[in-house]
């Protein structure tokens, strides 16, 4: 089990790179996992060019949670909109390294459900314009 | 260490009677398993009485004439009686087989409540209670314009008897409160509690999901006027429950669900309703649960449900007395002496579920979460606990294994 909590996901759970809020802001999103009281919040600012130049998290989780958030959020600054719009399950596994059940599951893809929530909402937006 | 822990009850003769407990989680890992508050296992009389049910009895029941009909009718009927027996209810007419808890409570609230609570009345809960017994209520009160009064939990875990007195004041026409909270372990003081609110004409209901599968309970001397309690909690299995009620209530309700089983005789546009219980038993019901319901309850007689209290409170005392050591470990709820065997906890800069996920590797099955009492636990300001809850089976091994967890936690995020 001690496998399951590779270095990587306690460091990160420890000390985060991205946490914190942007204030002001293009994206932001929150969400809650109802099985455990998790909550997630994402910030993120974007450029002319609707690519990510900073994102933030914040919220409470657990180890898995968090770090997922934060391996997420550092793989998409850089990145375009379009681009983050793709990202799935199997690259969030990637980033974490390990394998999981269904229950552990639901709380590495929360950061990732509110992400993409965030951004298909901000397109929303854009479109009433 | 093994061998006996309490006089006169063997746990490691009791744990041979639980077939999953002799299984590894993976291969060299044995079962520790402390999540009894959520589910407990089933000794294989329970197992073996449910299968030959239905190898030998299936059938329908209180319809049929055959011999099937008549043994699966009275397996079930039996059942039924030895359920009255185990918390002393006067007559078999009081118990209503439902689902499970959740059930029992509904029916009340919808046979009842809408029949018995009116615009502006006032039901009265507390801040411990389980989603099942918060939910319902939350329902009717939207439905009916009813007022909802919470009697709050003390920073202790115990419920807060001097507001409960001025909430009295409101005059609710019901209060419905649990046992035993299923987070904080707490056993609440229920005998003056529903004298208080009888006192003042109200109906009581009482949630004993987590009360009836461990210590003695006896409806009559509590007087309460319903009393929901859950099979698979007490070695049962899923899919049933009981209701308890008083019987002038009960004859006053109109039916729950409606259907086969809770008629006297049926017209085109009309009904006339069953007998107690039956009115309140639409459809075919669990008869095979019943009868492993039955058997589960003449297991624990067997055993004797003091003997089960007495090596439940040792486990407690031990295990809390083992918390109290760890730094950084909180134990939520009321000193070992006002509470059952169940511990929520939580580790400073530790989520719960990454501590039910560490556990688990060392085969030790606690859970994670809120356990269905969201608002306790914003109430304490924390997000999720772990918890940790013992049956007759555990042992205070056991309780070892489970405090070395903890500390592998602790080195891991370390």
């Amino acid at each position: 089990m001690e496998d399951f909590y590779r270095e990587i996901i306690i460091d990160r759970y420890k000390t985060p790179h991205f946490r914190g809020e942007l204030e002001p802001n293009d994206i932001t999103y929150e969400d809650d996992n109802p099985a455990c009281g998790d909550h997630i919040r994402i910030d993120v600012r974007i450029d002319e060019n609707q690519v990510v130049t900073e994102a933030a998290f914040s919220g409470e989780g657990c180890a898995i949670s968090l770090a997922s958030a934060d391996l997420l959020l550092e793989s998409i600054i850089g990145k375009s909109l379009e681009v983050v719009k793709e990202l799935a399950k199997e690259d969030i596994l990637d980033m974490l390294g390990i394998e999981l059940g269904p229950v552990r599951l639901k709380c590495a893809l929360l950061p990732l459900k509110v992400l993409k929530a965030g951004v298909y909402g901000i397109e929303g937006d854009d479109s009433k314009e | 260490m093994t061998a006996k822990t309490t006089t006169g009850f063997d746990v490691q003769q009791v744990r041979k009677d639980f077939p999953v407990l002799s299984r590894e989680v993976r291969p060299g890992v044995p079962l520790i398993y402390l999540d009894s508050a959520a589910t407990s296992q089933k000794p294989e009389v329970v197992l073996q009485a449910m299968s030959a049910y239905y190898r030998e009895n299936n059938a329908n029941i209180h319809r049929g004439i055959h011999q099937l009909a008549e043994e699966a009718t009275h397996a079930y009927e039996t059942a039924r009686e030895k359920i009255v027996r185990f918390i002393h209810a006067p007559s078999t007419e009081q118990l209503i087989f439902t689902r499970n808890t959740t059930e029992a409570i509904n029916l009340v609230a919808f046979s009842w409540g809408r029949n018995n609570l009116s615009a502006g009345d006032h039901i009265l809960l507390t801040e411990m209670e389980h989603h099942s017994n918060l939910v319902p209520w939350q329902l009717l009160a939207a439905e009916m314009d009813l007022v909802l009064d919470f009697i709050p939990v003390t920073p202790e875990g115990v419920l807060d008897l001097d507001e409960y007195q001025k909430l009295l004041k409101n005059n609710p026409k019901l209060l419905a409160l649990t046992h035993m909270s299923n987070v904080l372990g707490t056993i609440n003081p229920l005998k003056e509690i529903i004298r208080d609110a009888k006192s003042i004409g109200a109906v009581t209901l009482v949630d004993g999901a987590q009360s009836v599968p461990h210590f003695p309970v006896n409806v009559v001397d509590l007087e309460a006027d319903f009393y929901a309690f859950s099979a698979h909690k007490m070695c049962g299995p899923t899919g049933i429950g009981a209701l308890y009620g008083q019987k002038d209530l009960l004859e006053k309700m109109p039916p729950f669900l409606g259907g086969g089983e809770m008629i006297k005789r049926v017209e085109l546009r009309s009904f006339k309703a069953n007998d107690l219980p039956h009115k309140f038993e639409a459809g075919t019901p669990a008869i095979a649960e019943a009868v492993g319901f039955g058997a589960a309850v003449d297991y624990l007689l067997e055993l004797g449900m003091d003997k089960i209290e007495e090596h439940e409170r040792l486990l407690t005392n031990y295990a809390m007395e083992k918390l109290a050591e760890i730094p950084d470990l909180t134990v939520l709820g009321p000193p070992a002496e006002k509470k059952g065997g169940v511990i929520s906890f939580y580790l400073n800069d530790i989520h719960a579920h990454d501590v039910a996920q560490i556990m688990d590797g060392s085969g030790i099955a606690i859970r994670a979460g809120h356990h269905c009492a969201q608002p306790l636990h914003i109430k304490f300001n924390i997000p999720a606990t772990g918890r940790a809850s013992m049956y007759l089976y555990n042992t205070l091994d056991e309780v070892d294994r489970f405090v070395d967890g903890i500390q592998k936690v602790k080195d891991i995020f370390k």
